[in-house]
């Protein structure tokens, strides 16, 4: 058993901790503040390698394993959880359904310039009434075999990189079985940016994440070849379940980032922060906070770490990636919330992190599977007759 | 074209540095490679490409077989190292440093170019550079905040107080790069992955021939007392009496600086 990182994923936390500290976290606030995508600073961790470390060298990628992915993960997400977001879903929703599933032509179309972090991809599942339930999807698209062509139409909600100036294309799942007295076929359909029918609508007003791009998309009539199929017909709901548990080892991998900030914000304020003639950090009700804190770090951690080497292996993952998700993210609202308290008014501040932090970490108990689905898959996997 | 760099592995400045009893830094723990040799690293490295050929040879001075420094700038993109690292080394000055890294210039073999910081963030000498290029018998070109090669000409712009000199020397040549010469680059996953297996060639002083003119026997300056440096002074303060104008002219016409 082995519970240390190699020295070269040491070396390269620590050069990603360096990334973030100079070219992000002294933006991180105005981002927020003006809701800011901010796409040179994108394509630079496009050229420190981040949206490859995963894919295979022969796309350009590192063929490093998913704790390395994590750990990029981790460190970005310590100062900005936006931008952290920004890879998160630019790798496992935009990048790697054409990996696990594109044709080669597609991959060289679509993962090669997304490995270089040159563009990305978007990945459009939820709709107004469709989510976790994607077999409710209500988006269509029609072959027409004579000319070659999908038709699209329907809505796409809350999606992540879809207007972006460098979104190269948005895969959506939907109905392509005319016959709608049977089971759906949920298949998955790449939509290039700025293709005539697509239309991104004006980004959301935002609780937190604000210097991520997320939009509602709209598909009026919208037409594409025929090879814009991704997988199988009707292989969208396999695909996009395998999609979602890489998605949740990231994601908690991003909330561990979160909680280490926490801890180490928390820790700094609580030694220098005086009140009643000294820090306060001599007060249990502050110190034990940060005790909690750091348990919370370390189980998480251990977590995730134990999903990705799962992964790596070539074991089942769904239930690893749902504690995983399920424990990192809870923790993470809650280190926010202790955080926040710790640091009293001056986190309630704008300019005090820990108050952007607290905001943007409510949405990680719900995005890719909230809490209650990650339960639900725990339920099943424990034989439980839950609904 | 073939661009050699001297890199300083030091003591990571993040962390209180310690003396020895000999006054000199306590060297013991693992070091990073010293951020203004980053700068020459990533001019070699665009030096090279904009050659379209060639490659870039990391040379060092460091004890203990240390390599972690050297894996940074390997990650960035050099091709190899040669890494001078032996006990007999313990004491060598600024110029048996020159020494040991003109011996490994020569043991290079092909340089074409060698690029080092002004000065490293540890010593500070500062007079490494000039050095290595008068062992070698090669052009010194120092300060240079901007570097350009063409047809075997080296041509820098030398940073000076009111602005820069132009100055052109033929290849090879010996040139100190400041900090912000370029942009140094973040080295990705792929590049520290790579950096595992990039050769690096450990010499000692024997295999560079320098038996006894290294080391404390063959240092000509001795580190003979390490002090505090003495506390700023009060500054001369001027009550406005109305005349407090004419006396700040006065004070300042005395130093020369108006």
């Amino acid at each position: 058993m082995d519970f240390e990182l190699s020295d070269e994923q040491q070396q390269f936390r620590g050069v990603v901790r360096e990334f973030a500290e100079a070219e992000i976290a002294p933006n991180a606030q105005v981002w927020d503040r003006d809701h800011t995508f901010p796409v040179e600073t994108v394509l630079a961790m496009g050229r420190l390698g981040l949206f490859g470390l995963v894919f295979p060298t022969e796309y350009g990628g590192a063929s490093a394993d998913f704790a390395t992915y994590c750990v990029a993960l981790e460190e970005i997400a310590r100062v900005d959880s936006s931008m952290a977001i920004t890879l998160e879903a630019g790798v496992s929703l935009g990048a790697a359904p054409f990996f696990y599933d594109g044709t080669e032509a597609q991959k060289q179309e679509y993962l090669v310039p997304m490995v270089a972090g040159e563009v990305l991809g978007a990945f459009g599942l939820t709709e107004a009434d469709a989510g976790s339930d994607a077999g409710n999807t209500r988006t269509t698209a029609n072959l027409d075999h004579s000319r070659e062509k999908w038709t699209v139409n329907g809505q796409k909600t809350f999606i992540t990189n879809s207007g972006t100036p460098i979104t190269k294309c948005v895969t959506v799942t939907a109905r392509t079985n005319s016959d709608t007295t049977g089971p759906p076929e949920i298949s998955t359909i790449v939509i290039d940016s700025g293709t005539e029918g697509f239309t991104v609508m004006p980004a959301y007003r935002k609780m937190g994440w604000h210097a991520s791009d997320t939009h509602e998309l709209v598909f009026d009539n919208c037409e594409v070849p025929a090879d814009h199929l991704l997988g199988e017909p009707g292989g969208g709901l396999k695909s996009f379940l395998r999609i979602l548990d890489d998605g949740r080892i990231a994601i908690a991998a991003l909330a561990v980032g979160v909680i280490q900030a926490c801890l180490e914000q928390s820790v700094e304020h609580a030694k220098g922060r005086n009140a009643f003639g000294g820090p306060i950090g001599r007060y249990q009700s502050i110190a034990f906070k940060c005790s909690d804190m750091a348990v919370s770090l370390e189980n998480a951690r251990n977590l995730i770490y134990k999903a990705a080497w799962l992964r790596d292996k070539g074991r089942p993952i769904r239930r690893a990636a749902a504690m995983a998700k399920l424990y990192a993210t809870e923790a993470a609202v809650r280190a926010t919330s202790d955080a926040v308290q710790i640091f009293g008014g001056y986190g309630f501040m704008d300019d005090t992190p820990v108050s952007r932090y607290y905001r943007d970490a409510k949405i990680l108990e719900i995005g890719e599977g909230t809490s209650e689905i990650q339960r639900l898959v725990l339920a099943r996997d424990l034989g439980l007759p839950v609904e | 074209m073939n661009v050699v760099v001297c890199v300083k592995q030091i003591p990571d400045p993040s962390v209180p540095g310690q003396l020895e009893a000999d006054h000199t830094l306590d060297r013991s723990a693992k070091p990073i490679l010293d951020e203004s040799d980053s700068f020459g690293v990533e001019m070699a490295l665009q030096l090279v490409d904009a050659a379209g050929g060639g490659e870039v040879t990391l040379i060092s001075l460091a004890p203990n077989g240390e390599v972690s420094g050297l894996r940074t700038a390997l990650a960035m993109g050099a091709a190899k190292a040669v890494l001078a690292s032996d006990d007999a080394f313990a004491g060598t000055d600024a110029l048996g440093t020159a020494k040991v890294l003109a011996k490994c210039i020569e043991r290079v073999g092909d340089a074409d170019l060698v690029l080092a910081a002004t000065e490293s963030s540890d010593g500070y000498t500062g007079t490494v550079p000039v050095q290595v290029a008068e062992l070698l018998g090669w052009p010194a070109l120092t300060f240079a905040k901007k570097v350009d090669i063409a047809d075997g000409v080296v041509t820098i712009q030398r940073q000076t107080e009111a602005g820069y000199d132009v100055v052109q020397s033929s290849l090879p040549a010996v040139v100190s790069v400041t900090a912000g010469v370029v942009e140094p680059r973040y080295p990705s996953f792929k590049g520290i992955m790579a950096a595992k297996s990039k050769p690096v060639d450990n010499v000692t002083a024997a295999d560079l021939g320098l038996d006894g003119q290294v080391g404390w026997a063959g240092a000509r300056q001795s580190i003979v007392k390490v002090e505090q440096a003495p506390a700023r002074l009060a500054g001369e303060k001027f009550e406005d009496d109305g005349t407090a104008a004419e006396k700040i002219v006065a004070f300042l016409e005395d130093l020369k600086v108006i």
